[in-house]
């Protein structure tokens, strides 16, 4: 078997005393899909920043693809080119148009030239339902649109694992649905994928391994049909029976 | 009438000093983004010093009075070989005071911009310094064109103060003329007048600028 994406071995992050991450052990795998599920302050965003070195860990190993990266040491930016990440306020560029939003990182960053990071832009705009929208700015677009805009500038930098940091909450119920269809999509692709979420129905259709978090701790671990029908630790089912 | 007669005579009198007037607000105001970027960008770094020397700055030029400031550069700088010519020592002199002014516009500007922003373009691999120059400072730029319009007025009538070190700038010819022929209530209304003149037409341009930019600062309004 291949090494994992992502190894995580006993990340602690403490703010000021709040102990956020709580010996945080885990392994995700090439094309896996896993999801974070826990009440608000449960330290899953958090853990999903420390990945890319949003945020710092005070304490533990971060490998990726089977290199420990030392945040002192390496070059972070080369690191976070290859993780995609998906925010809840979707974070667009206003100042830019759709394609320029897509085609930014792969341009300054990547050093594509600029016919063909607009050619894959367009390709990903398609992907994602968007491709007529490619000149408009942010502000003329949903809120569904917009993380559907987001999911593209990711991709376009070529990532081999993107993380959701709960993607849907800032949208109108009724725009989740085009956005978790996106998300689907790329799962069914191979992309190797970190969920935050709220979305227990995309969990249990999509996620490979369903992580329950509370107090900093990863409480429970297992498929999504563990979790959701039979879970075992009592924090774990006082969660459940609260927003299912 | 003596009112219209006075002015035909005397106006063209005051051409060259508005020119004057019109170089040093214009050269101090560009010294004074310069500044003000540098200054902002100092304070809003990680490291230390750069932050001490930008406090430093803007405490002293925002706590002292300019006339201090001016005459400083112009009278007491030549007592340690530096001597300048009483323009440039004026164009300096404002430059540097409005540095520290529009120093605390971008920094405010800069800060405005939501971290969300940040952290989209590093997450995506960029430097500090691209999401800067990329993602924040367009950004922060058209937020502080109406402060920023409103300290190039005030750049405007301060550099009337040059006159104190002896630049022929408006106010110091109303001054010089009103006192050889003893009519100081007719020059200093004239000069007054053409202060008005000027930043009337000066809030024009800033109010131009922003009209052309509202459609692009909407779009940047977005919040999150």
């Amino acid at each position: 078997m291949s090494q994992p994406i992502v190894k995580l071995k006993g990340l602690n992050k403490w703010f000021g005393d709040l102990h956020v991450l709580n010996d945080i052990s885990l392994e995700i795998d090439p094309s896996e899909v896993v999801v974070f599920i826990g009440a608000s302050g449960s330290g899953k965003s958090t853990l999903l920043r420390c990945i890319n070195f949003l945020e710092e860990a005070q304490k533990g190993e971060i490998w990726i693809k089977g290199k420990e990266i030392n945040p002192y040491k390496e070059n972070l930016n080369r690191v976070r080119e290859k993780i995609g990440m998906v925010f809840q306020h979707f974070n667009l560029f206003p100042h830019m148009t759709v394609i320029q939003n897509v085609i930014e990182g792969p341009v300054q960053v990547a050093g594509t030239s600029r016919g063909k990071a607009r050619e894959e832009a367009m390709e990903l705009l398609e992907q994602v339902g968007l491709h007529d929208k490619a000149d408009e700015y942010p502000e003329m677009l949903s809120g569904g649109q917009k993380q559907r805009v987001a999911i593209a500038r990711a991709l376009a930098m070529k990532p081999e694992l993107m993380l959701f940091d709960e993607p849907t909450s800032a949208l109108d119920p009724e725009l989740v649905g085009e956005v978790l269809n996106v998300m689907k999509d790329l799962a069914k692709k191979g992309m190797t994928m970190a969920v935050v979420t709220h979305e227990m129905g995309f969990a249990r259709e999509v996620a490979e391994r369903v992580f329950y978090m509370d107090e900093g701790k990863i409480i429970e671990t297992g498929t999504p049909g563990e979790i959701f029908d039979s879970p075992q630790h009592p924090r774990t089912k006082k969660f459940l029976s609260q927003i299912l | 009438m003596a009112v219209l007669e006075f002015i035909k005579t005397y106006s063209p009198l005051f051409l060259p000093a508005i020119w004057i007037t019109i170089q040093l607000t214009v050269l101090s105001i560009i010294l004074g983004i310069v500044i003000g970027l540098i200054t902002a960008l100092a304070k809003l770094t990680r490291v230390k010093l750069l932050n001490r020397i930008a406090d430093l700055y803007i405490t002293v030029i925002r706590g002292t009075p300019l006339i201090v400031q001016l005459s400083f550069i112009y009278f007491a700088l030549p007592g340690i070989g530096i001597e300048l010519s009483a323009f440039v020592a004026g164009s300096i002199g404002l430059g540097i005071h409005n540095g520290a002014y529009i120093a605390e516009i971008f920094r405010g500007g800069i800060q405005s911009i939501s971290t969300g922003q940040t952290e989209a373009a590093r997450s995506m691999g960029m430097t500090q310094g691209q999401t800067m120059r990329r993602i924040i400072l367009p950004q922060a730029l058209r937020r502080v064109i109406p402060p920023l319009g409103n300290q190039f007025i005030i750049a405007l009538k301060d550099s009337s103060l040059a006159g104190l070190i002896t630049v022929n700038e408006i106010y110091m010819t109303s001054r010089r003329l009103g006192a050889s022929t003893y009519q100081q209530m007719e020059f200093y209304m004239l000069a007054g007048a053409f202060y008005l003149i000027l930043v009337t037409l000066f809030s024009v341009v800033v109010q131009k600028v922003e009209k052309t930019l509202e459609t692009s600062k909407r779009q940047s309004s977005e919040i999150l």
